[in-house]
């Protein structure tokens, strides 16, 4: 069934239209990309299905619940766990510490006074670590952490709200391109494995092509293209106005690649 | 003018010893009486130094006379109170427990007064104002244990309200900085101006924040109401501001001018040649005073010792010591109830005549001088001064005993 | 009322609002640049009053020309501005990396020993300086007479707002003050000569805190508390008009020197909290100022000032707390004095932690703490005095009362951030403190209120320590557990990333305004006690030297440490009362003490007392 649906989604800075009645859907377990070059869009949708952002028109739903305008807290605790461009985590906290904190915020314990907060949900958040391949890592400060284990460290925080959708704004952004695939296997494993729903944008290409099992493409604040890996590849407008050569070799590369 | 860097030697001593547990130790039968002063020294350096410059000269003459009590010599001890009641309190604590001091004198600001005077209430402490103005410290707030010796925002602003008596000046404006003193300065003026000018009224008021009056905005609103007289309690910087921009602009011209404090030393210098001439204020006409014996003398000591002139600090600082003089050797004992007996009602002859501690209200008879500035030279001084007798403008019993019922 | 007579008020309104610009311009480009916080603005500004009031007479000797007029008030701002520089190059260079607050603590240093340095100087009576020849005499606005002096400073805000304009945009210092004020990691990426840089803002702020005092001396007397007395109203102006924004400093000084001309016309008694109010109002509306932008998002992940990652306490600070405890329990062994001053620093200590509360551990940094204080101890000292209760029901309320302000102000102040934030918490304090100043009826005014002593029982002053050590102890083991708890974490963790901490579901908002009133109650409670330890209140509790003495002791202690703060009000308090029976200038040893610490002990004492222990012996 439809787990997150955008209908008609509309916003205006200024005059500039950075999106315009830009509609989609994602089921649970899918992984939809959205891809398009710099300024086409894709920060203003994510945003307003992550609750930063206030559509001026449009709706958006999850499993059929309307989320439109709500709060980003709000949209969490709807079941949207959400990772960020330049990953944001709690610096002075550990990694573990991190993984607790998103736990006891989605226990809604954040106003208890008394017990100790690092001794709560000590096992929940190894587990996760566990999933992302942190747990060695656990008692480090975060701070300490390359970037690629942050952006892991990260998802585990998103994962600890046990969500049934993922935001995902440019997940390997600055990354290695080892982890770079690594991450991305390891957020696609999760998906299917667990049905969560995962929206990401991306500039890796080969990132997209290898991992999403539908790709919108935005330009200018509308959706150009949309449709299967292939498709998109395929689609002469899209090849014209933005994936242009690279983009179209990187396709090919990357279905071979799926393809074995 | 250089001031001189002060790092007493004693206390130095005193801080040294103030990491180990000293045990107290007891004023013996012939030993130095020590009295605890605490002032805000730092904060209002320009009062407070010339006072305490004078204390230090009047116990040097009183020691040098024989001392107190049959031989025995005074030490003032001379604290900062920090200028707030919460540092004051401390300090005051510090002198009754370490400094071993018999008992309290001094303060500036009303607030610091009022706190020290409830503290030596508590602690059972003579404690002798003699700065504050507050009407409150010896009326609705008065307590067995405080006294004060300077003429209260009351008696002053009185003296100033007889010298217009008659007059045919009817409406008024009121400047005075928003606080305790400046407000309750113009309530007295305002309960007291129509005993002495029938039909007077109060035209304009205006209260700018105390050191920061925005004195173009404040003189043109008080020069709207079209006053015939004016009623300033503005000092310090404040002063001189609201005099500099009320020349310029005729505010003063055709007024009558009525003008707390401005008479004093302490304010007249900073005013120099921009000095208002003819506003009727009260002050300290060091120069100009007659009919008192011994004041020369304590004004020719004082420039010889600190080639100076004397401020209105450095007279009631003189006159504070010769009042406790007095008291100690009346009272005979340092024991805080005999001195609190002692002093009810206690005339002590000073370099301004006679002065009576009120027994009725703790208020002190000092007065102080009445008259019109003037210009000479470049320097602001006081024409046709006269000395105003305290004893004359004291509270009137009945409104006493009213407000110190509770007491 | 006649309009010639408004128009010569409005006349009024512009000759002050342009006085105002001048002083605000140079604190904003100050901040712009450096983002130092710089308290000592003040300073400057009357030390170029002060060298005005020396240097012009003198000039005026050899001819009474306007022209050596003008020329002894920009040379007092140049000397001001050198005067700057020996500021940024002995002090600011040594520590612009220590945190920001810091750097504000030290300025703080600075203006008490400036103080001081005035006294010894130029001594404690006020100095007239000369008017300005040409100037001296009002002009006849039709009816009305307008100094001649005023009408030439209406001109000179707007002609130093133009020559700002000319240097910001038409010079490469200029240019690169405009770059460093939107993006200084960014100036110091390309390659700029940063302490160049910074030396030159130093001077042209200080200058122009000089010239503003400097043209001050036909009109108000050089007085050693003109520098506290501006230094508020400049900040009013940097905030209102947006921090770091000169434009914005000039729309604000008009518009506090209108509403001030005009305001005494209608309520004579507002002239204490106008500006305050005015900032309070701006702030509420527009979080940034009338032109200022919103602080542009760090681009990279810093590690955040302040409380990182509570542990449990190890040996050695056990032993250190067990060492303090018993040193608490013994003082009354020692000397009656020592136990006053003991219970003191406890007071001052469960106040500056609670502060901590919200600084260290929110990164919710608080210019008005005191007001928590102050409102609890009036709480306390009114249910005393005037409701006749006596002290257990009074300590009760005290922090309840302080709560509820909290709760109240603390709502409006939990939209804002960073600096605006901090001064949004002054103008609260500033608009209680105006109303308990004002308020005679009920809170005795000025005077404040006395009779507030302890119930027989705990009248004695050993009894009444050992209450304070139990009420004050378990406050603060209390808030210590709140830090370590969820409750604590999240505020933390808000204060480290307010958009992970949205992503995870957590309210921020709510959890920072319950944080702001939790630290209320907690301070609220110092404040009852410390009523009770003086048995008199009154406004100076609630004032800005009350809120900055527990910064002090907060910074001084260690921002990044739980406990370090109460070893900073231990040692704050101690300093003051050490030197303040030594001298008259005790102001300038604690001003250097505390320049000392900053460079000694830049994480405060707690940092160095980590720093010592992973010392290998």
């Amino acid at each position: 069934m439809t787990l997150l649906a955008a209908e008609g989604l509309n916003k205006r800075f200024g005059g500039v239209q950075a999106a315009k009645d830009v509609s989609f859907a994602l089921d649970a377990g899918e992984m939809l990309a959205i891809i398009g070059p710099n300024g086409a869009g894709k920060s203003t949708t994510f945003n307003m299905v992550g609750g930063q952002l206030r559509p001026d028109s449009g709706r958006v739903s999850l499993a059929g619940q309307d989320i439109t305008g709500l709060p980003p807290r709000e949209v969490c605790r709807m079941g949207v766990g959400r990772t960020f461009q330049v990953a944001q985590t709690f610096l002075s906290f550990t990694v573990i510490g991190n993984v607790q904190m998103a736990l006891i915020a989605h226990h809604g314990q954040t106003r208890k006074l008394l017990p100790d907060a690092m001794a709560m949900h000590r096992d929940a958040a190894l587990a996760l670590l566990d999933r992302v391949g942190m747990a060695a890592q656990a008692e480090r400060p975060v701070g300490e952490l390359a970037y690629g284990d942050v952006k892991r460290v990260e998802l585990a925080i998103a994962l600890a709200a046990a969500p049934r959708l993922l935001l995902m704004d440019e997940p390997t952004a600055g990354m290695a391109p080892a982890e770079r695939s690594a991450l991305m296997a390891l957020v696609a494993g999760i998906a299917r494995g667990e049905r969560i729903g995962v929206l990401f944008t991306e500039h890796d290409m080969d990132a997209v092509f290898a991992h999403a099992d539908r790709i919108l493409v935005l330009v200018r604040g509308e959706i150009i293209a949309r449709g299967r890996p292939e498709e998109v590849r395929a689609d002469a407008e899209v090849q014209r106005v933005y994936l242009g050569h690279s983009g179209t070799r990187a396709a090919t590369r990357a279905r071979r690649a799926a393809h074995g | 003018m250089m001031a001189r860097f002060t790092l007493s030697r004693r206390a130095l001593g005193a801080a040294a010893l103030a990491t180990m547990a000293r045990p107290a130790f007891a004023q013996g039968a012939g030993g130095t009486i020590r009295i605890g002063e605490l002032n805000s020294y730092s904060r209002m350096a320009a009062f407070a130094v010339p006072y305490r410059n004078a204390m230090q000269q009047a116990q040097d003459a009183v020691n040098a006379a024989g001392g107190v009590m049959g031989g025995r010599r005074i030490e003032f001890v001379f604290r900062d109170d920090g200028a707030t009641p919460g540092d004051a309190v401390r300090v005051a604590e510090e002198l009754l427990t370490r400094e071993n001091v018999t008992f309290l004198a001094g303060t500036f600001l009303s607030n610091v007064g009022l706190a020290v005077a409830d503290f030596a209430n508590q602690r059972r402490r003579l404690f002798l104002a003699t700065e504050p103005l507050t009407d409150a410290l010896t009326m609705a707030q008065g307590n067995r244990y405080t006294w004060r010796l300077r003429p209260s925002t009351y008696m002053q602003t009185r003296m100033l309200v007889e010298a217009i008596r008659g007059r045919n000046v009817r409406r008024w404006a009121i400047v005075a900085p928003n606080y305790e003193y400046g407000q309750s300065a113009a309530a007295n003026f305002k309960r007291l101006l129509p005993q002495a000018i029938p039909g007077a009224e109060i035209v304009a008021e205006q209260f700018p924040a105390l050191g920061r009056v925005d004195a173009g905005a404040t003189v043109g609103a008080l020069g709207q109401a079209r006053p015939d007289g004016i009623f300033n309690v503005l000092f310090g910087a404040d002063l001189t501001a609201f005099v500099r921009e009320g020349n310029t602009r005729g505010l003063f011209e055709r007024r009558t001018v009525v003008s707390l404090l401005t008479g004093e030393p302490e304010y007249l210098i900073p005013l120099g040649e921009e000095t208002p001439e003819g506003w009727i204020v009260t002050g300290y006409p060091w120069d100009q005073v007659t009919g008192m014996p011994t004041h020369q003398a304590f004004v020719d000591a004082y420039r010889g010792r600190f080639n100076d002139t004397p401020r209105k600090g450095s007279l009631l600082g003189y006159v504070t010591v010769q009042v406790i003089a007095s008291l100690l050797n009346k009272a005979n004992s340092l024991d805080n109830e005999r001195l609190i007996d002692a002093l009810a009602d206690l005339r002590s002859d000073t370099v301004v005549g006679p002065v009576v501690m009120r027994g009725l209200d703790h208020q002190g008879t000092m007065g102080t001088w009445v008259g019109e500035t003037t210009l000479r030279g470049r320097q602001g001084t006081m024409r046709n001064s006269r000395y105003a007798d305290g004893a004359d403008y004291m509270f009137p019993e009945e409104e006493v005993r009213a407000a110190r019922r509770s007491a | 009322m006649e309009w010639d007579f408004l128009l010569v008020q409005a006349l009024s309104g512009l000759a002050s609002a342009s006085s105002l610009f001048v002083i605000a311009s140079g604190l904003t480009i100050v901040f712009g640049v450096t983002r130092i916080v710089n308290f000592a603005h003040g300073s400057f500004y009357m030390l170029g009053a002060y060298i005005a009031v020396t240097i012009v007479p003198w000039l005026l000797e050899f001819d009474r020309s306007p022209w050596l007029f003008f020329v002894g008030v920009l040379a007092s701002a140049l000397a001001v501005g050198v005067l700057g520089v020996v500021m940024e190059v002995t002090l600011l260079r040594r520590i612009y990396r220590v945190p920001e607050l810091f750097q504000l603590l030290a300025t703080f240093g600075v203006v008490l020993i400036v103080q001081d340095l005035v006294l010894l100087v130029w001594g404690p009576v006020d100095i007239t300086g000369p008017r300005a020849p040409g100037l001296r005499h009002g002009i006849f606005i039709f009816d009305q007479r307008f100094p001649a002096y005023e009408l030439f400073l209406i001109f000179v805000g707007p002609a130093v707002l133009g020559l700002l304009w000319l240097l910001m945009h038409r010079t490469r210092f200029g240019v690169l003050i405009r770059a460093a004020t939107q993006d200084r990691e960014m100036v110091g990426a390309l390659g700029v000569n940063q302490a160049m840089l910074f030396t030159g803002t130093l001077f042209l702020g200080a200058a122009l805190a000089g010239l503003g005092g400097a043209l001050q001396i036909p009109r108000v007397s050089a007085n050693p508390q003109m520098d506290l007395s501006i230094i508020a109203e400049a900040f009013v102006v940097t905030v209102i008009g947006g921090m770091g924004s000169v434009p914005g400093a000039f729309l604000a000084a008009l518009l506090i020197g209108q509403l001030q001309a005009f305001g005494v016309l209608v309520f004579p008694k507002i002239t204490l909290v106008l500006v305050f109010l005015l900032m309070a109002v701006v702030l509420v509306i527009k979080p940034w100022g009338l032109l200022g932008k919103p602080e542009a998002a760090a681009g990279r992940a810093v590690l955040p000032e302040g409380i990182i990652d509570p542990r449990p306490l190890d040996r050695a600070s056990q032993g250190l707390i067990l060492v303090a405890l018993a040193a608490v329990l013994a003082l009354p062994l020692l000397d009656a004095y020592a136990v006053k001053v003991g219970t003191e620093v406890l007071i001052l200590a469960l106040a500056a932690f609670s502060l901590n509360f919200l600084v260290g551990n929110g990164g919710i940094v608080s210019f008005g703490h005191a007001a928590y204080f102050g409102l609890g101890a009036y709480g306390a000292g009114l249910l005393v005095t005037k409701a006749g209760l006596p002290m257990e029901p009074a300590l009760l309320a005290a922090p309840l009362v302080a709560a509820a302000f909290a709760a109240l102000f603390g709502f409006f102040v939990v939209r804002l951030s960073g600096i605006y934030l901090a001064m949004l918490t002054l103008a609260f304090a500033q608009i209680a403190y105006a109303v308990v100043f004002q308020w005679v009826e009920v809170t005795g005014g000025d005077n404040g209120l006395v009779g507030v002593w302890p119930s027989r029982w705990a009248a004695s002053r050993e009894t009444y320590h050992y209450l304070v050590a139990a009420c004050c102890v378990l406050a603060i083991v209390a808030l210590r557990r709140v830090v370590h708890a969820p409750f604590g974490a999240t505020l933390r963790a808000a204060r480290d990333s307010v958009q992970r901490a949205d992503a995870i579901g957590v309210d921020v908002r709510t959890h920072r305004w319950l944080g702001f009133t939790l630290a209320g109650g907690a301070a609220g409670l110092a404040g009852g006690l410390y009523a009770f330890s003086k048995g008199s209140i009154d406004p100076t509790l609630l004032g800005i030297p009350m809120s900055v003495d527990f910064l002090s002791m907060l910074l001084l202690g260690g921002i990044q440490s739980v406990l370090g703060p109460i070893a900073g009000a231990a040692v704050f308090h101690a300093v003051k009362d050490f030197f303040m029976p030594l001298t008259d200038h005790w102001r300038l040893f604690l001003g250097l003490s505390i320049i000392g610490m900053v460079l000694v002990f830049p994480r405060g004492l707690a940092g160095a007392w980590a720093g010592l222990r992973r010392r290998p012996a």
